[in-house]
């Protein structure tokens, strides 16, 4: 059977790379040769094209498999957290001409989070207690979360918060007084 | 005016019998019997369905039919779904709205698939069409929630309101706010694409609560499941709804109030929407399952067992729309529990996975097949088919009309003898006469194109990926598929012969598209010069074709039919051969 030696049966996919390719990507080349239309080796022919517009192992094909973008994106949504890695949110900063993202993901916790954030935006987060919120600086840190309420960062477990957390805002002193702010 | 004999009908008889024929195509039929029957049929034709923006002009269409009040556009070729078809290629709605302000003012409805619209447009329908009754903009973009707000605030006697698959940009989650309180008149609400900020819940509830005779509604992933029996208990007349995430930590007074809503709604049919389903929360719309005609599981990353207790608790099912973690046992369920099955749709929930993440087979579909004896339409993503597999569907099966088979990994053979999969497809259509719509995959070679070509006879729309040895299977589809209106091709070694020898084919086809095949610059040309009634676009990102070879290949292509010539509003990337790109080269 011809096909047999392309064909890695313990896989579910095709690899249809030449012998010691592991990646191979979609080559849109100008130079394509044109199969012959009279070969009658049809095999022949299939091998060939297959080769030249082989679908690569690792990397995708566009267009294909024929998903719509928005549901592609449905899927993704909990996965890209689980297996990317990648947790990113906003980050503001009142005054600040434009935002910044951050990977809640690369940071163990609190202290590490706001020594990026102080060194993001040149500032410094004041003194955290429970009863007081933050003491010592002008800028408080806050985030928004799922309900769409606006908390003082340092609340909550590190983990519950990464989980909880759509957007990042360092505000000034003075508008955070309602969370809890001694300025 | 026109001389009548003894023998002709006066004019207001012929447009009484004319008010009878609704179809376009008996229309179209009607109106080249004679000259008397023509003029008589365009002022009284009231719908009109363009089914590529670019075959007419808006003008034209005006010219011929003065009186129209339903309007349905088409735009971008539909791999335009799956970004094949790059940003700015057109298929822009201004035009036609401009011109149909001022010759439609009665204008009804307005429905645009996969349309470019723009909030000057909406603003302009909402300023033009007063008595605007329907909006549907389905896979549309380039508006935002203002141009949402104007419709809003403009069209007093909207019915219809329907984004569905549409891209929004959110602006404010206002817009809601804009239709007045005097507003009563909403039957149809599909607001399910829309993003985070988009809604005012609010301003939802109250609209809801004030329409009695709302009869659909699609609410968007964000509106939490909390909200949605109150929403539901000021609808309680709702035949369809579709849920927003239906996920939250389970509490009792939550569950309870979801159990009575639904349980009030005694006419709902249909259910969708379930983002990020959770199983705690299914038995709540247990009361609705036995009447549900029809479910769209498709994005509830629901799992066995619970989808299978899910899906067999409802007997009258006919359409049904799942992720594929029904798997084949749950499809066996469904197979006997769902006698009434009319479509079927399992779509992949790790499609780019290496390995599969559920068992789900060939074995599902051949169930299904078995045990649904009205099944008509399928779409199966799977990781593995046999010809023995599709030849016992197409047996079981000879009513299909739609049949769209996706192998993920698109030139896999059968996995049983290693074959390609022509067998198979070939018994489908050799078994499946009205079979109008079809997409192929896994290894296929010129063969299964022989047979569609063959067999196929009512086949208006087919899709090809990584398939076919050479311009013989092109050949085999344009000389034989006699009602093939829609032809979309990627990746498969197809040229120039096979296209030049079936030129005038393509005439009668609505449209071809074909990309990363083989058709060469030159032949596109000479396409271009000797068919001046088809657009032939030549789509390429890296430069203009005119420095390149006449042998290489283009990289997309996109004939169409047109009777209003070549469009003038392409991008820099898009070119068209006509006669006058032919003859400045050569």
């Amino acid at each position: 059977m011809v096909f047999e030696k392309d064909l890695n049966l313990d896989a579910t996919e095709l690899r249809l790379g030449l012998p010691g390719s592991s990646e191979e990507s979609i080559r849109i080349s100008n130079k394509r040769a044109l199969p012959d239309m009279n070969d009658d080796s049809g095999v022949a022919a299939a091998k060939k094209c297959d080769q030249e517009t082989a679908p690569p192992t690792k990397a995708q094909v566009v267009g294909w498999p024929p998903i719509r973008s928005y549901r592609k994106n449905s899927l993704q949504t909990k996965k890209t957290e689980a297996e990317t890695g990648g947790m990113y949110v906003k980050v503001s900063m009142d005054g600040a001409p434009y935002l910044r993202k951050i990977d809640l993901k690369v940071y163990k916790g609190y202290p590490e989070l706001f020594k990026a954030m102080e060194d993001m935006f040149k500032f410094k987060v004041g003194k955290y207690s429970e009863r007081e919120g933050y003491n010592g600086s002008e800028f408080v840190p806050t985030y928004e979360d799922k309900d769409g309420d606006w908390m003082l960062v340092g609340d909550v477990p590190w983990e519950m918060f990464i989980n909880g957390c759509k957007r990042l805002r360092i505000v000034r002193g003075s508008e955070a007084r309602g969370l809890g702010c001694v300025v | 005016m026109q001389k009548k004999t003894a023998y002709s009908f006066p004019d207001e008889i012929l447009e009484h019998v004319f008010s009878f024929i609704q179809s376009d195509k008996d229309r179209n039929a009607a109106s080249v019997v004679c000259k008397s029957w023509y003029e008589i049929e365009r002022w009284c034709r009231r719908k009109v369905f363009v089914g590529n923006c670019y075959a007419v002009s808006p003008t034209m269409v005006i010219r011929r039919f003065p009186d129209i009040r339903s309007i349905e556009l088409k735009g971008k070729p539909h791999f335009a779904d799956f970004n094949l078809v790059p940003d700015g290629w057109g298929g822009y709605v201004l035009p036609w709205i401009s011109k149909m302000a001022g010759a439609y003012p009665w204008l009804e409805e307005i429905r645009l698939k996969r349309m470019v619209v723009t909030d000057e447009s909406l603003e302009l329908v909402a300023k033009s069409f007063t008595n605007l009754q329907v909006l549907v903009l389905f896979s549309c973009e380039g508006f935002s929630t203002d141009g949402l707000a104007a419709i809003a605030a403009g069209c007093k006697n909207l019915r219809e309101l329907d984004l569905r698959d549409s891209e929004v940009d959110d602006l404010s989650g206002h817009w809601l706010n804009h239709f007045p309180d005097t507003y009563t008149s909403l039957v149809s609400l599909n607001i399910s694409c829309l993003g985070s900020d988009d809604v005012s819940f609010s301003a939802l509830e109250r609209l809801v609560g004030r329409c009695p005779n709302l009869r659909r509604l699609l609410l968007n992933r964000e509106v939490p499941l909390d909200k949605i029996a109150n929403l539901l208990s000021r609808a309680p007349q709702l035949i369809e709804f579709g849920t927003g995430t239906y996920a939250a930590e389970l509490r009792s007074d939550v569950y309870s109030n979801l159990v009575e809503a639904f349980c009030n709604c005694k006419e709902l049919k249909s259910l969708s929407g379930f983002w990020d389903a959770v199983p705690a929360y299914l038995p709540v719309i247990y009361s609705v399952c036995s009447r549900l005609t029809s479910l769209n599981l498709s994005y509830a990353p629901i799992q066995n067992p619970d989808l299978t207790k899910l899906v067999s608790q409802c007997p009258s099912l006919q359409r049904m729309l799942v992720l594929d973690y029904i798997e084949d046992s749950g499809l066996e369920v469904l197979a006997s529990s769902c006698k009434d099955l009319q479509e079927l749709r399992v779509f992949p929930s790790d499609p780019f996975g290496e390995e599969p993440n559920v068992s789900l087979t060939e074995k599902g579909l051949v169930a299904v097949s078995s045990g649904c004896p009205k099944l008509q339409s399928v779409l199966y993503f799977c990781r593995q088919m046999s010809n023995a597999a599709l030849v016992t569907i197409a047996q079981n099966c000879p009513n299909f009309t739609r049949f769209r088979l996706c192998l993920l990994d698109p030139k896999i053979a059968d996995y049983r003898t290693l074959q390609p999969l022509d067998v198979g497809f070939g018994a489908i259509v050799e078994h499946c006469k009205d079979l109008r719509r079809l997409s192929l995959s896994g290894l296929l070679t010129d063969c299964v194109f022989e047979y569609i070509g063959m067999h196929a006879k009512k086949l208006e729309m087919l899709s090809v990926a990584f398939a076919g040895e050479s311009d013989l299977a092109l050949h085999h589809v344009l000389s034989g598929c006699e009602s093939l209106r829609k032809l979309e091709i990627m990746n498969c070694p197809f040229g120039d012969k096979a296209l030049l020898a079936n030129a005038a084919k393509l005439e009668t086809m609505r449209s071809l598209w074909m990309s990363s095949c083989s058709v060469s610059l030159g032949a596109c040309k000479m396409l271009g010069q000797k068919m001046p009634r088809l657009n032939i676009e030549v789509m390429d990102e890296k430069g203009p074709p005119d420095s390149r070879a006449e042998s290489d290949p283009v990289d997309k292509l996109y004939i169409y039919r047109s009777v209003a010539g070549p469009r003038f509003d392409m991008p820099p990337f898009v070119w068209t051969m006509d006669e006058d790109f032919a003859s400045e080269l050569s």
